[in-house]
């Protein structure tokens, strides 16, 4: 590809080391990116349900979640449109944790994240599995704010932010992929941020 | 449903017309071009001779049978592309490009929609106007812009001339008054939509969507596009 005329002498957003290909760092700016209106959501009135292929299909209020063994992630994310943030701390449960609980057949291979908009997202399961996802309710020891998911959002952070779904209220577990939202409206279906896979057609 | 591979390719310079200090259009003629939604955006993305490189998306201006891809960008401060492209860019530089990219916040006239912008969310919304301009569609489509001034807002006398309602918010229009747009000037336009479009900012979004909301709209037709921190 070309080289852009005039392009390079400034000072770069982009730190290589810690960033992902094309990424840059947006500091504490944490952007709000949505593609629904932000639904209102009473913690109290809110569950968490995992069902599709498991052994003990169940659903968590906001009490019996927090009940549930805590678990912390300290670390960065990444936007497919382009600014990553360093340094995150988010607490909330492990992915981990409630399968554990209602176990996972072993025909299972994906998860479809849902949520009170209506969003959704699809993963294979080895990747909210093995300490790599969350249900996230705290941000920065402070309660999750709304319009960053709130009350709970899923935390799939070695993947784009997209897959990390904001009011996630269910997690489906599937015996074949099926794509989400967005990746039935142009993105990757897996979204490695160090595989540069943000839209159909990247490796 | 967006095309769904859309490899990087490149656009040339054709026009690029700075306007006022913080906006920029650039009309990229688009090798293997693909043509786009109304509301969809393409990617741009600069190279350094290190092969550093830095991307941004941008909703796309123009409409499909236009032959020349239009982007507004807004100069943001420290902005590494906005920037480049204020400062640096000229007619017959070539970049690289991706698109078209987004297959939900799109239009091409198969609902009754309402459109609110806030300052450089108004550019999805020229598309959507252009197209429904021609294919005469235009009663299918209503558009509420907000800016402060109406040297502020982008394409002001473009979407004045389409029919669209200009909200201004620190200068006097005509006979209305400065201010943001309330629920009762909105309520006509909402009238028998079956959809609603939201672009700006963050903030910008959640008060369309609360007005939106006195105006007597669902939220579950209305879709956002938000844009934040990128330059």
């Amino acid at each position: 590809m070309p080289v852009t005329r005039g392009f390079g002498h400034g000072p770069r957003r982009g730190r290589p080391d810690r960033l992902p290909p094309g990424q840059y760092d947006t500091g504490r700016d944490w952007p709000v990116l949505t593609a629904e209106a932000q639904p209102v959501i009473d913690p109290e009135q809110w569950t968490i349900t995992v069902d599709g292929s498991v052994d003990r299909p169940h659903t968590w209020t906001w009490r019996e979640a927090h009940a549930l063994p805590g678990s912390t992630y300290f670390g960065d994310i990444h936007c497919v449109t382009t600014w990553s943030m360093l340094d995150t701390t988010f607490a909330g449960v492990s992915v981990d944790t409630l399968l554990e609980l209602t176990g996972s057949r072993p025909e299972a291979t994906h998860v479809m994240a849902h949520c009170a908009t209506g969003y959704t997202t699809n993963l294979p399961l080895e990747d909210v599995t093995g300490g790599k996802a969350w249900l996230a309710w705290e941000y920065d020891g402070r309660p999750l704010p709304a319009e960053h998911g709130g009350p709970v959002r899923l935390l799939v952070p070695h993947l784009y932010f997209w897959k990390s779904a904001k009011w996630v209220d269910r997690l489906e577990l599937l015996t074949r992929d099926r794509p989400g939202f967005w990746e039935q409206n142009g993105y990757h279906d897996r979204g490695d941020p160090w595989l540069e896979q943000r839209y159909q057609g990247d490796p | 449903m967006s095309e769904p591979d859309s490899a990087w390719t490149t656009g040339k310079v054709v026009e690029l017309e700075r306007i006022g200090d913080r906006f920029v259009t650039v009309r990229l003629d688009v090798a293997n071009r693909v043509d786009h939604l109304p509301g969809q955006h393409y990617v741009v993305r600069l190279r350094a001779p290190d092969d550093y490189t830095a991307q941004r998306s941008y909703s796309v201006a123009s409409e499909p049978d236009d032959p020349l891809v239009e982007l507004m960008v807004e100069c943001l401060p420290g902005g590494e592309v906005s920037g480049h492209l204020h400062d640096v860019a000229e007619v017959g530089d070539v970049f690289e490009l991706r698109g078209p990219i987004g297959g939900w916040f799109t239009w091409e006239g198969e609902a009754t929609a309402v459109c609110v912008a806030g300052g450089t969310g108004v550019v999805p919304f020229v598309s959507m106007l252009r197209y429904a301009a021609r294919h005469g569609l235009g009663d299918r489509l209503r558009v509420v812009a907000v800016g402060r001034t109406f040297a502020d807002l982008p394409y002001a006398a473009e979407l004045r001339d389409a029919g669209a309602f200009l909200a201004l918010t620190r200068e006097n229009l005509g006979d209305r008054v400065a201010a943001p747009p309330h629920a009762e000037e909105v309520g006509p336009l909402v009238d028998g939509i079956e959809r609603a479009y939201v672009c700006g900012t963050a903030g910008f979004a959640s008060f369309a969507e609360r007005l939106l909301g006195e105006a007597g709209v669902r939220r579950d037709v209305i879709r956002v596009e938000q844009f934040g921190a990128s330059g």
